[in-house]
């Protein structure tokens, strides 16, 4: 107290003020660094192009000029960035609810009283989310290629149909199985760690009330859930909306995944693969935006629902 | 006053730098600032023996390896580079990236130094590195020539004969589904353009040309709708299976003969030793299936170079390597043995390191005698400045048409839309 009382009143005003920025220097010097910079480089090379001239092959008969706007139009009038998107879109329609269902299935099964097995079962429902999406996309790859696809030995053996995982047709839920094979441990862990942290009293109240464990996960447990079930929506969407990884790796084993299946896929194409860097960021931004706009808007639509008791 | 004493400064040093350069041209070494030093990026797997070997003999010029990832990651790498203006003085780079190379200013025109290498090449070959003009952008370092690759012992036993051309091919491949479905001549892969690009230079595709000062470009030519028809009618017919090649699932089918053949390049026994390995001893290769019975012509898949950076100090001294290392009896047969590459140079196609067969195939003592008959009638192509979006495009349109059923000449038509509307955008002038 004294210490405090001093340095008020002594005239180093300026230091004490000083003081916090010092600390908050490193984590605003990394966010400019490699968030800020990063975003306003992309939205400026969305804005170029390269205009070359002749036969391109002489010395400097290539630039980067200045493109206005013309690359957000030629990324907004390509179907095939529209048709990912509808495809990201439903994609995520099938997913969120499929892999939040079965977390909170099993999150519940986890905290009922007396369950066997319990800390094996947790650690092997989150295990998959250690494995890499890459590797986990590598790995049914196999499962799903007609030739390897133990699936496809059995129903041979059972002489019954030899459906083909990764066909037109079924490649979709073939993407949205690895996902949710990956995906549901880690919300599964997010809804269990919120539900330990529920007042057993509540439960015990309840029994004596005359709750059946059924009533208490869906009276007590799942109401008092809804802000972590509202933030792992919101992580699961935006995991959603960036799905590259597992059809990117997919994409070479069978010809129903095109180049541009998903938006990000379109992205790493114009990048790297046709060498658009200017296309590649303005598809970047609108991504980027379009995610903002759904993330922010699920929040504010379930903000007074979820956290009404906060206000 | 000052002026002229800049002026003296400048002229002394310059005449004293031209006098050490005359020097050392002339071999001998007066010069105290040690030896040229020269940075390469390869891919080639021992590529460092060569190196080595370079540096033992040749102290005057020191070469530097950085090892870098192959194929379409080095050209990104080197435009990054090149941006950065740190690019190193020599780059391998695949043929079909060399016109995106020189179209950014990366790589130089050395047909002044390099003139004289042409006379060791295949025409095809050479006019890969020269677009078809009187520059010279890189010195040829592999070679892919096609050939096919199928499965004696299954030939026989289903009582097939090797197709001499690509009618008694569609021929052969009805014949054995005829007899059994579960197996397919060969597939269609949607993810190999350089596969394809290979197939349509042999039937005479042209995809782009130099006509002055502007490109003409013709993906969508005769010679390659020849082909993508003939494709899409087997696999139609489903006498030609569809999957796409190098998945779990085609080396499976390597493996266990479920696939009978594999028109491929130089380099295919490498890939069945690695993928098929339980095949070994039972494939042969024959030239690929002909367009017009008794013609000789093949195409190349794959292959690559070694080009000098227009920012290099050294030029001379760069393509003096380049030249040396791609040429050189020696150092063309450490290639062969260390490197594992077929060698551009047809000299080094009959060098002592490729006297006997590939061990995969072990059973065709005249492999790479057979081989070298016929690299040397591989057809010569131009390729142009964004190949990245044809190839692209190729697998998309491609697979979409295997998927959808379409005509395999609509995807040839994407091909060159894409290819056009690609190149109009950024500026290039297109002769109609």
């Amino acid at each position: 107290m004294p210490v405090a009382v001093r340095t008020r009143s002594g005239g180093r005003r300026g230091r004490r003020t000083a003081v916090p920025y010092v600390f908050l220097t490193p984590a605003v010097a990394l966010f400019v660094l490699t968030f800020l910079l990063p975003i306003g480089y992309a939205v400026y090379l969305s804005l170029r192009k390269v205009q070359v001239s002749g036969l391109g092959l002489g010395r400097g008969s290539r630039t980067e000029v200045f493109a206005g706007l013309a690359n957000y139009r030629a990324a907004l009038a390509d179907p095939t960035l529209l048709t990912g998107a509808l495809r990201v879109f439903g994609y995520g329609a099938l997913l969120v609810p499929v892999m939040l269902g079965l977390a909170l299935l099993f999150a519940l099964l986890l905290d009922r009283p007396r369950v066997g097995l319990q800390r094996v079962s947790r650690i092997a429902i989150f295990l998959p989310y250690a494995v890499p999406a890459v590797i986990a996309s590598l790995l049914w790859g196999f499962l799903y290629l007609p030739a390897t696809s133990p699936l496809n030995d059995t129903l041979d053996w059972l002489g019954g149909p030899q459906p083909d995982l990764l066909g037109t047709g079924t490649v979709f839920y073939a993407v949205v199985n690895i996902a949710l094979w990956g995906g549901v441990g880690f919300n599964m862990i997010v809804l269990f760690t919120a539900l330990r942290a529920i007042p057993p009293e509540l439960y015990e109240s309840a029994r004596i009330d005359g709750c059946s464990e059924l009533q208490i996960a869906w009276r007590i447990k799942i109401p008092l859930l809804t802000p972590a079930l509202v933030m792992t929506t919101v992580f699961t969407m935006i995991a959603t909306l960036q799905v590259f990884s597992e059809p990117m790796t997919l994409r070479p084993l069978t010809n129903s995944i095109s180049s541009t299946w998903t938006p990000l896929m379109k992205i790493y194409r114009d990048a790297f693969a046709t060498d658009d860097r200017y296309a590649a960021a303005a598809t970047s931004v609108i991504v980027a935006l379009v995610t903002l706009v759904l993330s922010f808007g699920f929040l504010r639509l379930v903000q007074r629902r979820a956290f009404g008791q906060e206000r | 006053m000052r002026r002229s004493l800049g002026a003296k400064i400048m002229v002394t040093t310059l005449a004293a730098s031209l006098a050490t350069s005359l020097v050392a041209a002339c071999g001998s070494d007066s010069g105290d600032d040690g030896p040229i030093e020269l940075t390469f990026w390869s891919w080639a797997p021992e590529i460092e023996q060569v190196v080595d070997a370079w540096n033992a003999d040749n102290p005057d010029i020191k070469v530097t390896l950085s090892k870098q990832a192959g194929g379409g990651d080095i050209v990104t790498k080197l435009l990054t580079a090149n941006q950065a203006g740190n690019p190193p003085d020599l780059a391998q780079v695949e043929y079909q990236s060399l016109p995106t190379l020189v179209s950014n200013d990366v790589l130089a025109d050395i047909a002044d130094l390099a003139g004289d290498a042409q006379s060791a090449f295949a025409e095809g070959v050479w006019q890969q590195v020269t677009l078809g003009t009187d520059a010279v952008y890189a010195i040829p370092q592999d070679a892919g020539p096609m050939m096919l690759y199928y499965r004696a012992d299954l030939f026989e036993q289903f009582g097939l004969t090797v197709p001499t051309t690509w009618n008694e091919f569609a021929q052969t491949a009805r014949d054995l589904r005829a007899q059994t479905t579960d197996h397919y001549l060969t597939t269609f892969s949607a993810n190999d353009p350089g596969w394809f690009a290979g197939l349509a230079q042999q039937a005479g595709a042209a995809w782009w040309a130099i006509d002055g000062e502007a490109w003409r470009v013709t993906v969508d030519d005769p010679a390659t709708r020849q082909v993508a028809e003939f494709w899409g009618g087997l696999v139609t017919e489903d006498v030609v299976d569809d999957q796409p090649m190098y998945t779990p699932e085609w080396n499976q089918a390597l493996n266990d003969g479920t696939l009978l053949a594999w028109p491929s390049a130089i380099w295919g026994p490498g890939v069945l030793a690695g993928n098929a390995a339980d095949t070994e001893g039972r494939w042969e290769m024959a030239p690929l299936p002909q367009w017009t019975a008794g013609a000789n012509v093949t195409g190349n898949w794959g292959g690559s170079s070694t080009g000098v950076t227009e920012k290099s100090p050294h030029r001379e001294a760069a393509v003096k390597f380049a030249t040396w290392m791609n040429t050189d009896p020696a150092a063309t047969e450490l290639l062969v043995r260390e490197s594992a590459i077929y060698p551009a140079a047809r000299d080094a196609q009959t060098g002592p390191a490729l006297a006997d067969p590939p061990a995969f195939f072990a059973n065709q003592p005249d492999f790479y005698a057979l081989a070298q008959e016929i690299a040397d009638t591989a057809a010569g192509f131009t390729w142009g400045p964004n190949v990245n979006v044809t190839y692209q495009t190729y697998m998309d349109s491609f697979a979409a048409a295997i998927t959808d059923g379409t005509p395999f000449v609509d995807a040839v038509a994407a091909m060159q839309t894409a290819t056009v509307g690609d190149m109009r955008d950024n500026g290039f002038s297109i002769a109609e």
